[in-house]
């Protein structure tokens, strides 16, 4: 399970526009690079990242070799009812991750 | 009536070599113009040949970056982001790293605020584009030129 | 005359100083030469990938080693209250060993002694997390190298080093970070080197790492060998160095170009 770092508020109001913030911890290797043995390292990359709003898909990115180490990614969503917000990680040699975060909406 | 003149078959290793060294020597001559043009090529396959034109997109960058390795961004754009007038993507490309494409996001009405930030990696001093489709149809961009230098001091493995 | 009247002046100055502030610290931490971007991302823990590893020191502290079957907390406790300014005074003089250690090698000697668990590798992902979440609980507070007298020496000997020339390049720490600070080595910005901010996220290794991966760094650059891991020269150097900062607040987890 790699490191996560979530940043978003747990409570809203219906309608407000709000930011989450979110880091994983992954070498992103890139492909391109030469190990110590000269050889060229294979790509190690995270390369879909998505958030699903109760379900529905809300937001989502197609990440490549230039992002940098430990991906962070921070994107808006609308608060439209109280729920689970899910968000993915899917990459290189079967990554595959999931964190959730709960969003309380009022009126 | 004539043969069509062929040019004599090069020995099998002579060909070989004579392909390798003329790809190496492709890579190393090419022009910096070659470069900006295969982000133009980039730009014009995620829009399919539609026209793009400067405005509504910023893309927000340190002139001189720190690091080239970890290299903050911020792409907003200008966009109510209702249902009938939204981003539906946003795609970065920069210049002269070994690959044109950086990240792509996609939007819509329910992201409520077009504005995305990621860090990335520029190899070296160059071009970066923003691009923005919107559900309109029509794309934007906003091109930065930025200062990288390599770090001062070469270190070993940790 | 000329020279009698400069230091009637000087006297005088003097004796108004006495009744106004103290004069600003004119030391510079390396924060302040980064720029706007890379100080966002330190000033902000969502921002932060630093916080990766105080993540891993804090669910650490909490998990039971060894064949003691403890964990920092079942002796320490909270860490908020009893690491509190703890790495502020490192590198400390330790009896047993007669000499000073640092924080990482202060937490493995616990891990040996009291939890009777393995070593962890120097530059690993749990000793940086360790070091990470501890030095997080005296961000903000000043630098306070221990003053006890057994260091002096090793202080001494950590000077000596600073201002010792070495490698292929034939350069000392001193002649860049006491005599060039803010001045460009190639693109970047040359610091004053106050290890204020340590253990770091830094931008060229993408990853955390401690003062002793950095000053390894540096002998590499000027093509010297680097000294080990956890060798006594790194230790004193980083005595010296934290006498040197001194007062400047720690920073830790920092982020770094």
């Amino acid at each position: 399970m790699a490191r996560t770092l979530i940043n978003a508020p747990s409570a809203a109001r219906r309608g407000e526009v709000i930011e989450i913030r979110a880091t994983i911890g992954h070498p992103m290797e890139t492909g391109f690079r030469a190990g110590e043995d000269g050889k060229v390292l294979p790509r190690n990359i995270i390369q879909t990242f998505s958030c699903r709003y109760n379900g529905e898909l809300v937001f989502s990115a197609e990440l490549f070799s230039a992002v940098s180490a430990n991906p962070y990614i921070a994107f808006h969503t609308v608060a439209t009812e109280s729920g689970t917000l899910v968000l993915s990680w899917e990459g290189d040699n079967g990554f595959s991750q999931a964190e959730s975060i709960q969003l309380a909406v009022t009126a | 009536m004539t043969q069509p003149m062929h040019p004599p078959a090069l020995p099998r290793r002579r060909h070989i070599l004579a392909g390798a060294t003329g790809l190496a020597m492709g890579v190393l001559l090419r022009p910096a113009s070659a470069a900006a043009g295969d982000l133009a090529v980039a730009v014009a396959t995620y829009t399919r040949g539609a026209p793009v034109r400067a405005g509504k997109v910023k893309l927000d960058i340190a002139e001189l970056v720190d690091n080239g390795n970890v290299v903050p961004i911020t792409v907003t754009v200008d966009s109510p982001m209702t249902a009938a007038d939204h981003v539906k993507s946003i795609a970065v490309f920069n210049e002269k790293n070994p690959q044109r494409d950086v990240a792509r996001f996609t939007l819509g009405p329910r992201a409520g605020k077009a504005s995305v930030s990621t860090r990335i990696r520029l190899a070296t001093s160059q071009q970066l584009v923003a691009v923005a489709q919107m559900s309109d149809g029509s794309y934007w961009s906003h091109t930065v030129n930025v200062i990288v230098t390599l770090a001062a001091c070469i270190e070993g493995e940790p | 005359m000329r020279r009698i009247l400069a230091l009637l002046l000087v006297c005088l100055m003097g004796t108004a100083g006495a009744q106004n502030p103290p004069p600003k610290d004119s030391r510079r931490s390396g924060f302040e030469d980064m720029g706007a971007a890379t100080q966002a991302m330190q000033k902000d823990d969502a921002l932060n990938p630093g916080m990766l590893w105080v993540q891993d020191g804090e669910a650490l502290w909490k998990q039971p080693a060894g064949a003691s079957g403890k964990a920092c907390i079942s002796c320490h406790a909270a860490a908020q209250s009893s690491m509190r300014g703890v790495a502020a005074r490192y590198p400390a003089f330790d009896t047993g060993l007669g000499r000073p250690i640092t924080l990482g090698q202060r937490i493995n000697q616990c891990r040996l002694q009291h939890q009777q668990a393995a070593l962890l590798r120097p530059e690993s992902q749990e000793l940086l997390g360790l070091e990470a979440y501890v030095a997080l609980q005296s961000r903000g507070l000043p630098l306070a190298p221990s003053n006890d007298a057994r260091l002096e020496p090793f202080r001494q000997r950590g000077q000596q080093l600073f201002a010792q020339r070495i490698g292929q390049l034939n350069l000392s720490c001193a002649q860049c970070h006491d005599g060039l600070p803010g001045k460009r080595l190639a693109g970047n910005v040359i610091p004053e080197a106050h290890p204020t901010g340590y253990p770091v996220y830094r931008l060229e290794w993408q990853a955390m790492g401690s003062l002793q991966r950095r000053m390894r760094g540096c002998m590499s650059g000027v093509r010297a060998e680097p000294f080990a891991y956890g060798a006594q020269e790194l230790v004193e150097l980083e005595l010296y160095l934290k006498t040197r900062a001194k007062g400047m607040a720690m920073e830790a987890p920092g982020v770094r170009p």
